[in-house]
């Protein structure tokens, strides 16, 4: 048999058959581009080698928010370069960093009570309740809400609304209210992870299991054990079951737990 | 961009055999996996790493003789982007007692606990702050909390999972540290998925025997990464942090130490000298090297350029021939080809199914297995579907996670993945998706030990960049576990190092020459230049017209 024959292609954006090309606006000025691919992978189709405004490329980091219009159409719409498609006549500009307000503090020190997070970011007031952040962010969270839920003191409640944020910065750069409201996201979600929500028990007994050395000895003998041996428990090994409830299933051997 | 018509008609087929299968892992029923030996034939038979073509060994340098993959022996055996004997080291433009390089997980975590001790830290980066793959993580980190679980059997997942070629000392202190590791990221504020009375969600993965893999919905992570940088951001006084400033080059002083690195502003295109007592190389992985032209999941800044510096003072690494490619990449939509799709959605039970909608492997074998057996299905038995765009892609039958776990929970555990297959018109908790294997991970790298150090006095590693750790293949959930307890291990030994008292003396930069005279004693006359940084994806068009024969450069 032959060796298989690779079939992607990496990076470079490569044209499906038969798609045409459509003209986009970058900052005004105009390129023929495939249609079907990222404004990003548009972009480096035309040129473009990025410096600011990539990161991660799939979703997730940031770093390539960027707002555009279609021509004849009087809405302005945000999205990542890296996740949105290009359509044909977009205006679009890249806003890779826009400046906001963040207060430093104490994570050991702070109380996790919505006053601390009012103290810090007074400027949590001035919101007037416009939406024009939620309007503009391109993870669809609704920032406007968790704004709310922590003027009303409600952290948890915020919390798990800004789970999604990616901190790209676009609803501080459509603020009225000049909030700079992804990091009073990430102060209210650290206060939830470390105070609020409850700790893991069984994690605190492992730990004090580590700290005694307990496993010390076990670790030292895997370490010398030959690949013949170590093959042999490995094969042995008893596997949890998928479906028991965690906490609830115990292996016949725990000679090593 | 949803599926097209044909691919509507193919979804069919897998939406038929979808009831029984739904029963039957209900009934805890799985698909055979395959033995030890089985597993080494279709290894040998169909991973990328056991081909001979488009690999060759090392000609120069510390692992001379070494064979890797074609692209990875172009940036060891680069040159310099600098002419070294035209730079004054006499005054340095930084002054600092830890350099880190890198500010993904594994330097965000050394910059703390070097701060902990009470010691200054500059962190210089590529892109900003984050911008890196520990960002990207989805699915999970791995640590034996549980009570039917224990460090023992990490270390045995581990190192089984690793095909035995795993480094022991570091395995060891990954299973020992890991639940600390958690721990500590607990207190610092991250949120886990956790039961209402505060037990960590966990659940299996490819080659686990324990429930192991703790997460934060599915941008793992992402909330790690958020959260190390709030903190870096909240010591602003003892960290700082220099973006878009990548190292190009590590300097020794004159007997040998490790003392800074000369940094590059990549905007200003201006270079800076910062001498540090300790060097601390966290910079991540080389997806961007795209080996064999396969696709990555990696970030923009991948290029492999802490290995490449390494090697030039003469670290040699562990592993380096051995790449992973995850299973699971996007093969549909074009838009997305090349992106992860966690190993999770496995884990939640999803089969892997050919264009017939039959299962044809254990969708939870370690890795490299899982991705030769799909390529198998796609190459020998030719049971892919091909999409639109001529690229191989076989079924991840999403939707019977909600079957299995109940109406919602694919919204729930894989949010940024629902959100990101919406964009392009396709509902996962409806519709199976495509998937082929893609880059993912650089097993291998630098050579250290458990703490952290390399062969250089006052260098240390962490991270992604290192070798040894996994062995030939890494678990899904250990990486975010290594940046973690190795960044950790790296910033508490860089400091004991530098408070037991460092002298620098003279600063140099005379090991690229020695090693570039190698490269010519060698007779490699067309070498690159590396670090490469960033990668290139101008189309030969636009390449063309940039005349870059053609032209003068002015400066
Ligand atoms: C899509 C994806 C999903 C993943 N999912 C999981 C998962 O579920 N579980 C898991 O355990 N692991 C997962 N991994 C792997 C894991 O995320 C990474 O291996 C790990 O986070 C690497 O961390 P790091 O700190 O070593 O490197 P990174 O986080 O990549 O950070 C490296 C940093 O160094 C910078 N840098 C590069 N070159 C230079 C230079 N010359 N000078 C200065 N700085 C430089 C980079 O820009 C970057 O900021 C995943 C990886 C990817 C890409
Ligand atoms: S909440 Fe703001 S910073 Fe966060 S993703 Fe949305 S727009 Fe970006
Ligand atoms: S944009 Fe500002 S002012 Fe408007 S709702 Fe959002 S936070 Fe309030
Ligand atoms: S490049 Fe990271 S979100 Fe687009």
């Amino acid at each position: 048999m032959s060796a298989p024959k690779q079939v992607a292609t990496g990076d470079r954006a490569i044209l499906p058959e038969g798609a045409k090309t459509i003209p986009i606006y970058v900052m005004g000025k105009r390129y023929e581009v495939p249609e079907t691919l990222t404004i990003m992978k548009a972009m480096e189709f035309a040129g473009f080698k990025f410096l600011r405004g990539a990161g991660c490329r799939g979703g997730i980091c940031g770093a390539c928010p960027t707002v555009y219009r279609k021509e004849g159409d009087y809405k302005l719409y945000f999205g990542l370069a890296c996740q949105t498609v290009v359509e044909p006549n977009m205006y679009l500009a890249q806003i890779p960093f826009y400046p906001a307000n963040r207060a430093v503090y104490d994570i050991e020190q702070i109380e996790p009570l919505a006053d601390a997070v009012h103290a810090l970011y007074p400027e949590i007031f001035r919101c007037v309740a416009c939406n024009n952040c939620s309007k503009a962010c391109p993870m669809k969270v609704e920032v406007l809400d968790y704004i709310s839920a922590i003027k009303q003191g409600d952290l948890a409640r915020a919390a798990k609304l800004s789970f999604d944020c990616i901190q790209c910065g676009m609803c501080a750069s459509r603020c009225m209210g000049e909030l700079p409201q992804y990091h009073i996201a990430q102060l209210v979600r650290r206060l939830y992870g470390k105070y609020i929500q409850p700790g893991a028990e069984h994690l605190q007994k492992r730990v004090a299991q580590i700290e005694s050395g307990k496993y010390d000895g076990m670790l030292a003998e895997l370490q010398k054990m030959s690949h013949a041996e170590l093959e042999k428990i490995y094969k042995e090994r008893e596997r949890e079951p998928d479906m028991v409830p965690l906490g609830t299933w115990m292996p016949k051997d725990v000679s090593h737990l | 961009m949803s599926y097209t018509p044909q691919m509507q008609e193919l979804i069919k087929k897998v939406e038929a055999t979808r009831p029984e299968r739904v029963a039957r892992a209900k009934r805890g029923e799985n698909f055979p996996a395959l033995s030890l030996e089985e597993r080494a034939v279709v290894l040998g038979k169909f991973h990328p790493d056991y081909q001979e073509e488009g690999r060759r060994a090392l000609r120069v340098g510390p692992d001379k003789g070494l064979v890797v993959p074609e692209e990875v022996a172009k940036v060891m055996e680069s040159r310099s982007m600098l002419r070294p004997e035209k730079i004054d080291l006499s005054k340095p433009d930084y002054d600092t007692d830890i350099l880190i390089l890198g500010a993904g997980g594994g330097g965000t975590s050394a910059a703390l606990m070097a701060t902990d001790a009470g010691l200054k830290v500059i962190m210089a980066t590529k892109l900003r702050h984050g911008d890196a793959n520990t960002m990207m993580a989805e699915g999970g980190i791995q640590a034996a909390t549980q009570e039917c679980d224990s460090p023992y059997y990490h270390y045995m997942d581990t190192i089984g999972g690793g095909h035995f070629t795993n480094q022991p000392d570091l395995v060891a202190a990954l299973a020992h540290d890991a639940p600390l590791s958690i721990a500590w990221l607990e207190a610092l504020g991250m949120i886990f998925n956790k039961k209402p009375d505060g037990r960590l969600d966990s659940r299996h993965f490819g080659g686990s025997c324990r429930k192991r893999m703790q997460s934060s919905g599915d941008m793992t992570g992402a909330e790690i990464m958020r959260v190390l940088r709030d903190e870096a951001r909240n010591r602003r006084d003892r960290i700082s942090t220099l973006e878009f400033t990548p190292a190009v080059e590590i300097i020794l002083d004159e007997s040998g130490k490790c003392a800074g690195a000369v940094l590059y502003n990549m905007e200003t295109r201006e270079f800076f000298i910062a001498r540090a007592k300790a060097v601390v190389i966290a910079t991540g992985g080389n997806g961007r090297l795209h080996i064999k032209g396969f696709a990555t999941t990696n970030h923009y800044g991948a290029t492999m350029d802490g290995v490449v510096m390494c090697y030039r003072v003469g670290v040699g690494t562990t592993c380096l021939p051995s790449t992973q490619y995850h299973p699971t990449g996007v093969a549909y939509p074009e838009q997305n080809v090349g992106l992860l799709i966690t190993e999770k959605v496995r884990g939640l039970g999803a089969h892997v199914l050919n264009i017939d909608g039959e299962q044809f492997c254990f969708p939870l074998e370690p890795r490299d297995v899982e991705s030769a057996e799909l390529i198998k299905e796609a190459l020998e038995v030719n049971k892919a579907v091909v999409t639109p765009t001529g690229r191989y892609g076989l079924w991840l039958d999403s939707p019977m996670i909600d079957l299995l776990h109940g109406e919602g929970t694919v919204r729930k555990e894989l949010p940024a993945k629902f959100i990101q297959f919406e964009r392009h018109g396709i509902d996962i908790s409806k519709d199976p998706m495509l998937v082929y294997p893609t880059l993912h991970y650089q097993n291998g790298g630098i050579a250290i030990n458990a703490d952290c150090e390399t062969v250089v006095p006052g260098l240390y590693s962490a991270g992604e960049c290192t070798g040894g750790l996994h062995g030939e293949n890494r678990l899904m959930g250990n990486s975010l576990q290594d940046v973690i307890t190795f960044g950790r291990r790296a910033g508490i030994s860089a400091a004991k190092y530098v408070t037991g008292g460092v002298e620098l003396g003279k600063l140099t930069l005379d090991h690229i020459a020695k090693f570039e005279k190698e490269l010519v004693d060698a007779g490699i006359t067309d070498s690159i230049i590396a670090p490469i940084l960033l990668p290139d994806y101008s189309t030969d068009e636009v390449s063309a017209r940039r005349l870059a024969e053609a032209r003068q450069e002015s400066e």
